[in-house]
């Protein structure tokens, strides 16, 4: 194995390429470097209208963007158990525990789907104000990617169970579901910058 | 590498860590976690959080640090601008 004396190893053993295909990790990437200048540019734009948005981020339902975080977080749990059992040639639980991710997705979509009924019933749209501009543009930016990370997750459930990936091959598996953290990654941060911090 | 007491334990401090961020934004103001230490405290639990997920969900822990520090690196950048625009917001 190729060593690299540059590149400190923290933990014993050889250092190892990330799980699934290189690419995915660059899209991934890819992928926080757009949610990081969007973050920055909800923050910055705080910092000029600072009494909109802590009124404006009153007007959100707290609840429901808390009980979302458990859900994404419990789906990404529900697709590591996933991955750690189809790794252990136990493709039938890895299938069950990714059905459950799956569930967990779609109760988000809902949840979040209840609080956009409610806030466009309420008459609220993009040109409501800044606010309410970074607001729907940056979670349904995040909502689309549920979406896409949704259907990555019926793909592998559907390969699972057909026994496509095992011990030998987990490329395929390991690459939707680094995708799918990145979802729940970025939630992390947006949760509590856009509905908690004032 | 994964094994699944260690998922199961991320995922208990994931969820403490989630009901934390939301008692902070119910009760902060009462308890005397607001302002600057309110911020600073989210966003020392997101971190955390993100940490874990990237380590342990990810299944960074043990991958060249390359990586780690790539994502990792993301994580505290965005909370450095975020933590800069708010002191900016408080002038």
């Amino acid at each position: 194995m190729e060593h690299h004396p540059d590149i400190p190893a923290p933990h014993a053993g050889p250092a190892v390429a990330p799980p699934g295909d290189l690419a995915i990790w660059f899209f991934i990437l890819a992928e926080l470097l757009a949610f990081g200048v969007f973050f920055a540019a909800y923050a910055f734009a705080r910092a000029r209208n600072v009494e909109l948005f802590n009124e404006m981020q009153q007007t959100l339902d707290r609840p429901a963007g808390a009980l979302n975080t458990v859900l994404l977080i419990t789906a990404s749990w529900c697709v590591a158990r996933g991955v750690e059992a189809t790794s252990r040639a136990r493709a039938a639980t890895g299938a069950r525990w990714l059905a459950g991710g799956i569930l967990c997705g779609g109760g988000f979509l809902v949840v979040k789907g209840v609080e956009y009924a409610a806030k466009f019933g309420a008459g609220i749209n993009l040109s409501t104000n800044t606010f309410y501009m970074f607001y729907l543009s940056l979670t349904f930016f995040h909502f689309m990617h549920v979406i896409l990370g949704m259907i990555i997750l019926i793909v592998l459930w559907w390969q699972t169970r057909q026994g496509v990936y095992g011990p030998a091959d987990m490329n395929g598996i390991e690459s939707g579901a680094a995708y799918w953290h990145m979802v729940d990654l970025v939630w992390i941060v947006l949760f509590p910058l856009v509905y908690v911090m004032r | 590498m994964m094994n699944t007491r260690q998922l199961n334990f991320v995922w208990v401090v994931l969820m403490l860590a989630t009901a934390a961020t939301f008692a902070i934004g119910e009760i902060g103001e009462r308890i005397g976690i607001a302002g600057p230490l309110a911020m600073a405290a989210l966003l020392a639990i997101s971190i955390i959080k993100g940490r874990l997920v990237m380590l342990d969900f990810m299944g960074l822990r043990g991958v060249k640090f390359f990586w780690r520090g790539l994502m990792i690196g993301w994580l505290l950048l965005v909370s450095a601008l975020i933590a800069i625009a708010y002191w900016i917001a408080t002038k």
